[in-house]
């Protein structure tokens, strides 16, 4: 068999999952899509005692309106998230994203939960959590916690979770309404994690830019802000100048590195076109809406 | 809740139900496989990659080499076996066979899994959908393009209310 013993349970609640977590002290690890954990376990690169399974805990996978945002539960699978009208009428940024998760045996069963914990730094949930500016929701034995993704996010594969702790649900605040969005992501085929990608939110009023977003993924350490390439756009009108200054200012914002899939050099130039397609179709999106 | 190494489970694979008590850590691939001997799943790098493994479970496809057969308890499970049989082909395997889409048949259980979820979900509307849909299942032989014009073919039936063609 591949995978190493291990103890499985199926907790019911989420106060029975917390518990349990807290009782193995570290050595427990919580079971959702099993997308992630499973080839890891597999490939024995680790070695739970106890595996938590909270695929049958009710009402975790809810997509809900609140205060014009969102609130989604950390069970709802990638394929809800990807068919949701609720999200795509709020969030189509996040609709064009998932098109571009893994596949669809893989979209069945991963869960935004278990990305959003697992921190793959080419993923695109983390990316759409930073660029949402996604408020996560944990549950452990002390009363739980609210996490600003900003914060959630340590490095590659690392959070701000406890050993302890459970993703219940993420809140998705509301976009000011004049907001037009972009993604746009290059992988070596559909559904492979990123090389590179650019999502951007554009609030534009009276043809000046109000505000701007730019996450970007492109490097080993994960999805990031692309401050210097927000200030660029934020405050000025919609022009070629701006456009290439901030889209070079992204490109500055991650420090690839080469590998057998590509030099450093051509990831920083994906970033540099995609954020500057990503930032045309969002400023074209954002007029679209006000009309 | 207690956990446990070796859990009871009660699964129905390809409306047959089974009982059995399973080691925590076994993979529904190798439940198919070697407890039930349904040897149509293939195994083939196990971490959720090529998807040889793909079956249904209640209706969706999902990799059985990602999912325990102790988190199948209580789940109906299809494999490549429920299709058809050699006298009587599923109209996918049919259109396989029409259009040449298989050489050694290694990734063509996950093939016809993967398509018949693809062709309930999905438009397929156009050659460049089916083959982004495809992306999560390695094929070694075919080149893909033969996979495509089977896909293409069950897709067009479909859309013509042909009986079947959905599985
Ligand atoms: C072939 C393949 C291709 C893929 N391609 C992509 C891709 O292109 N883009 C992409 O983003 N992802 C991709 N993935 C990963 C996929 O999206 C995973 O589903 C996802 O990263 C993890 O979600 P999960 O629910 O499967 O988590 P699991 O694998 O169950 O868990 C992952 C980790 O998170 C922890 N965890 C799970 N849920 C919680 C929770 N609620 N609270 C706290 N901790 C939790 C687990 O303990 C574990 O450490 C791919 C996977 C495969 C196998």
């Amino acid at each position: 068999m591949k995978p190493p013993p291990f103890a499985y349970a199926a907790a019911r609640s989420v106060e029975e999952a917390v518990a349990a977590l807290a009782t193995a002290g570290g050595e427990a690890k919580l079971l959702a899509g099993g997308q992630s954990l499973v080839p890891m376990l597999n490939f024995r690169l680790l070695r739970p005692a106890v595996l938590i399974d909270i695929n049958r805990i009710p009402n975790l996978d809810h997509i809900r309106e609140e205060a014009g945002g969102l609130v989604i539960g950390a069970l709802t699978r990638h394929r809800q998230i990807e068919t949701s009208a609720r999200i795509a009428k709020h969030f189509p940024v996040l609709t064009a994203a998932m098109g571009h998760v893994a596949h669809l045996a893989i979209r069945n069963r991963g869960t935004l939960g278990g990305s959003l914990s697992h921190a793959d730094p080419a993923a695109e949930l983390p990316l759409m959590a930073q660029l949402l500016e996604a408020e996560i929701r944990i549950a452990n034995g002390r009363g739980g916690r609210s996490v600003a993704a900003r914060d959630f996010f340590r490095a590659a594969l690392t959070t701000a979770l406890a050993d302890d702790e459970m993703v219940t649900e993420v809140v998705l605040p509301a976009l000011p309404p004049g907001t037009g969005w972009g993604f746009e992501e290059m992988a070596e085929r559909r559904g492979d994690f990123a090389l590179a990608a650019a999502a951007v939110t554009v609030t534009v009023e009276d043809g000046f830019c109000r505000a701007c977003r730019i996450a970007v993924i492109g490097d080993g350490n994960g999805a990031t802000r692309a401050r210097d390439a927000e200030s660029a756009i934020a405050g000025g009108p919609k022009d070629a100048a701006r456009i290439a200054a901030a889209a070079e200012a992204a490109a500055g914002a991650v420090m690839p590195s080469s590998d057998l899939h590509a030099s450093a050099e051509f990831r920083r130039h994906l970033i540099r076109s995609l954020t500057a397609r990503a930032l045309d179709a969002a400023w074209r999106r954002a007029e679209e809406a006000r009309t | 809740m207690s956990a446990a190494t070796e859990i009871a489970i009660r699964i129905t694979v390809n409306g047959t139900v089974y009982e059995k008590t399973v080691e925590a850590r076994l993979l529904l691939a190798d439940f198919l496989r070697e407890t039930l001997n349904l040897t149509g799943t293939h195994v083939g790098c196990e971490h959720g990659v090529c998807g040889a493994c793909t079956v249904l479970m209640n209706g969706d496809s999902v990799r059985a080499c990602l999912t325990f057969a102790a988190q199948a308890d209580g789940a109906e499970i299809e494999t490549v076996e429920s299709l058809g049989t050699i006298e009587r082909l599923h109209p996918l395997q049919e259109a396989f066979r029409a259009h040449h889409a298989l050489q050694c048949g290694f990734c063509t259980p996950g093939m016809l899994i993967t398509g018949i979820d693809l062709l309930k979900k999905y438009p397929l509307a156009s050659d460049a959908e089916i083959r982004d849909g495809l992306s999560g299942n390695l094929c070694r032989c075919t080149g893909y393009e033969h996979i495509v014009r089977a896909l293409r073919a069950a897709a067009t039936a479909r859309d013509n209310g042909e009986a079947g063609e959905t599985g």
